[in-house]
């Protein structure tokens, strides 16, 4: 048995301990224990990579439980990859964080951010259906105190909404899951998908009523409307580094959907396949337009960043929701993309909002920025990015999208929306750049007396830029070797795609 | 039996839909809780309602009740324990800082200085 499946989980979990417990009052020690976890964390995800490229199925069994008796983690190829994406993600956001101060603005940042990883690491990981729960209740509880981090009214409120909306979340988790275990007396999802798979047609009521319950759950986690209400309120009032990080928290929703539904409610079960593959790609449509819209219709960068998250959930959905290898493929590939892109989104955001003194995020003239032009180059980069445009890979993994979904009945249908919703982002994107950075006033001159004078904006320190430029490099890097990542996505897509792998795997070669 | 818990946890999913939906955040705090009890009673009955029956293996013993649901709703009881007192928690800071107990936010609410709305 390989120990290392459990170490994503288990070190974010005692480093979160270690912070809060011992280098409390020391905010430089909180940082060093915070990017140190960090820094292995990554260097643990690349090496599960490595384990799971070469298309083995690794098992852990908790507490040497034999499935399906005990709880289970599984590293296979997407789940190594989530974990890769989520460490990479989770250093530069971090390094970002400690760069501008964020992590000082309030008390615990470091430690929740470690508890938030564990949770995301563990839903990745796990292969149990009510462990999944656990760790997505891991997760939001770390993610309402990253929320509302910094405090202040308005982030507060905003803050209480996402819990109520959570929570009820949570409990329609619960009835799903009671719904599935009551038809099939298991939760262990290699199990289950054997279990689910005897099950006659005639008699699957119950078990169509838990697979849609259960995809109501991970649509609210994956922003798909309409249950997507909570996600422009929260990303927009969030602070920068953690709307940053929860840009793999609506991926999270999509992964749970494409693990739930290809491996026990998969395209060849006859009684779920003619109900949830159009439900999703319908709702991701039009999510795909409600959000080049909302980027159209912003008024200020926080919501044109949020709305860029929707949309590009949209996009990934559409992808997911043609359950074949060839989309699967493609969908994986805008998975990594549109997690940097939207994280870079925010960051840029951040940087914008931090120098402008007054107007802040709203696009109105205001003065010239200290470091304009750095500044407007990383928000043109990451605005072709999320807009899909050339040379950047949002731009290749929609062509991935549009040149997979080729053979489905509604590609002409999708062909259109995804095209005309481009260009309305496009326009979007360039609307809010132009107010931004082209529209400036000339400060007035300033008077006599140093005292009334308005505060200058700041330039930035080094340390944030250095993470937004990492994040550019990431995605340059993903567009220039978009062949051997593809590759991967082939591969995994076909893994996940056999189902018989991933239930031997678990349950032992019968 | 069937029929008592049944109707139980409908009136109780019933009721704290309803106060959910008042919007404010002491009704949805109970509405939260009630929701989380009657979820509660829904996994219990999942494991099949057996009377008088023991969850653990015993000598001479031929019935069982399903143990798994039991253990689950303990996990369940904990995590909403947890939750709701984050939520009451939140909600108190809220209302101290806003002098407003309404969940929804309104035009009127002035946009943060760190953040932008």
């Amino acid at each position: 048995m390989n120990h290392w499946i459990i170490a994503p989980v288990v070190l974010p979990a005692v480093m979160a301990s270690i912070i809060t417990l011992t280098v409390r009052f020391h905010p430089q020690l909180q940082r060093i224990f915070s990017l140190a976890s960090c820094g292995a964390l990554l260097a643990i995800a690349l090496g599960l990579t490595a384990v799971a490229a070469t298309g083995s199925i690794e098992v852990y069994e908790l507490g040497n439980w034999p499935a399906p008796f005990g709880i289970v983690l599984v590293l296979d190829r997407l789940s190594a990859l989530m974990v890769l994406i989520t460490a990479a993600l989770a250093l530069v956001v971090l390094l970002y964080a400690i760069g501008s101060g964020w992590d000082q603005r309030g008390n615990n940042f470091h430690a929740l951010f470690q508890f938030q990883l564990m949770g995301i690491f563990g839903a990745f990981l796990t292969g149990d259906a009510f462990n999944l729960f656990v760790f997505f209740e891991v997760l939001l509880i770390a993610s309402y105190g990253l929320m509302i981090h910094g405090g202040g009214q308005r982030r507060l409120r905003a803050g209480v909404q996402y819990v109520i909306y959570n929570l009820l979340g949570s409990t329609l988790f619960l009835f799903a899951l009671g719904t599935l275990y009551a038809v099939t007396g298991t939760l262990n999802m290699a199990d289950l998908a054997e279990r689910a798979a005897e099950i006659p047609v005639g008699e699957s009521g119950l078990l169509r009523v838990g697979a849609v319950l259960l995809l109501l759950v991970f649509a609210i986690k994956a922003a798909l409307l309409p249950l997507h209400f909570w996600l422009p309120e929260t990303y927009a009032e969030a602070p920068a580094p953690v709307a940053a990080l929860f840009a793999i928290m609506t991926k999270v929703g999509a992964y749970a959907i494409l693990r739930m539904y290809t491996l026990v409610f998969g395209p060849e079960h006859d009684a779920t396949a003619d109900i949830i593959p159009p439900l999703i790609l319908f709702a991701a449509l039009v999510t795909l337009a409600v959000g080049m819209i909302g980027i159209l219709g912003a008024r200020r960068l926080g919501r044109l960043a949020a709305f860029a998250a929707i949309a590009s959930m949209g996009t990934l959905l559409i992808a997911i929701s043609g359950f074949r290898p060839e989309t699967t493929a493609a969908a994986i590939y805008y998975m990594i993309h549109s997690t940097f892109a939207g994280a870079l989104l925010f960051l840029v955001v951040d940087l914008v909002r931090s120098q402008r003194g007054e107007a802040r995020g709203a696009m109105t003239p205001a003065p010239r920025m200290p470091q304009h032009g750095i500044i407007a180059a990383l928000f043109f980069a990451s605005a072709i990015a999320s807009a899909g445009m050339p040379p950047l890979s949002g731009f290749i993994g929609k062509l991935l999208i549009m040149d997979a979904v080729r053979d489905m009945p509604e590609v002409w249908l999708i062909w259109s929306v995804i095209l005309v919703t481009s260009l309305i982002g496009i326009l979007g994107f360039a609307q809010a750049g132009s107010a931004i950075f082209w529209k400036t006033t000339t400060p007035e001159p300033v008077p006599e007396d140093a005292d009334a004078a308005p505060v200058a904006a700041t330039p930035t320190p080094a340390l944030p830029l250095v993470a937004s430029f990492t994040m550019l490099a990431g995605i340059i890097a993903l567009s220039v070797f978009a062949g051997p990542v593809t590759h991967y996505t082939e591969a995994t897509a076909d893994q996940i795609h056999t189902p018989s792998g991933y239930i031997n795997a678990v349950l032992g070669q019968r | 039996m069937e029929m008592l818990l049944a109707s139980a946890i409908g009136a109780l999913s019933a009721a704290g839909i309803y106060l959910m939906l008042r919007l404010r955040s002491f009704p949805v705090i109970i509405g939260i809780s009630l929701l989380s009890y009657a979820v509660n009673l829904f996994l219990f009955a999942t494991g099949r309602l057996a009377v008088n029956a023991p969850p653990v293996l015993r000598d001479g013993v031929e019935t069982y009740t399903d143990p798994l649901p039991q253990a689950l709703v303990l996990t369940a009881i904990v995590i909403s324990f947890g939750m709701t007192a984050v939520i009451v928690i939140m909600a108190l800071g809220s209302y101290l800082s806003s002098r407003s107990d309404t969940v929804n936010i309104t035009r009127d609410t002035p946009a943060e200085q760190e953040g932008d709305a």
